[in-house]
């Protein structure tokens, strides 16, 4: 089972809406409700991230019957470094983003935290992809 | 200890969401940083913070938190409030600041157990 979602770049009051669709979808399917904590708050940040950062972008779940498989990927201006942005605390995020209580540099290590593999591609200037798989089973 | 049971006795003003009011309260959370609370706080969590904004309702919801404290006598923006109607997940407000509200909550809290 698939499913879609748009994300809007730079409107932050629908920033979420996304994430509480799918979460309700996790729900409807009777998904472990502590698998479900995991994967919103991933998939909330990558969220805020498209909004904060992109252009555009699309969240598609997969449902695959070992794991839930989460891509965003979005038209945006890439991430230069992903190493350092990575790193807990480091953020790009203007200052107007920063004043809501966003860009504290926690999005992609709560990502990293809540999913068991996360992959990001990114190309500057055409947009980021980021796949993050949350097995239904501990491995 | 119910939502509806701190109002009394903390002096807190409803803003919006009176029908989250029997939510349980299972602890709660005091930051400003909405990725601290996103990544930190646990569900049934009552949170305390000073930001007003609609996506504090986003982060309420998804982490089914039982109610948010508004501090400083600050309010909720409209859409906030109407988002919180939604869910029926209580603003409240105090003219309390942070430390002291926190520190009042988790005695309560404590009080309890």
């Amino acid at each position: 089972m698939e499913f879609n979602f748009n994300i809007e770049g730079g409107n932050f009051s629908r920033a979420g809406t996304a994430s509480s669709e799918i979460k309700k979808i996790l729900k409807q399917l009777n998904v472990d409700s502590n698998l479900i904590k995991r994967i919103v708050v991933a998939l909330y940040e990558a969220e805020v991230n498209v909004v904060a950062h992109a252009w555009e972008g699309n969240i598609y779940v997969h449902i695959r019957p070992d794991a839930i498989e989460v891509t965003v990927a979005d038209k945006g201006p890439g991430i230069p470094d992903i190493n350092l942005a990575m790193q807990e605390g480091y953020s790009t995020a203007s200052p107007e983003v920063r004043e809501m209580g966003f860009g504290a540099g926690m999005g992609l290590p709560n990502m990293q935290k809540n999913c068991d593999k996360l992959q990001i591609e990114s190309e500057i200037n055409i947009g980021t992809k980021v796949t993050m798989l949350t097995y239904l089973k501990p491995q | 200890m119910k939502v509806r049971d701190i109002l009394e006795k903390l002096n807190l003003k409803v803003c919006s969401g009176t029908a989250g009011l029997n939510r349980e309260i299972k602890g709660g959370y005091t930051s400003d940083l909405l990725s601290d609370v996103m990544g930190n706080a646990q569900e049934g969590n009552i949170w305390i913070t000073l930001q007003t904004h609609k996506n504090i309702m986003a982060i309420a919801s998804l982490k089914e938190l039982s109610a948010i404290v508004l501090v400083k006598g600050y309010k909720p923006e409209e859409d906030t409030a109407a988002e919180s109607e939604t869910e029926g997940i209580p603003i409240l407000s105090t003219p309390l600041q942070t430390f002291e509200i926190t520190g009042e909550i988790f005695e309560l809290l404590r009080e309890e157990k």
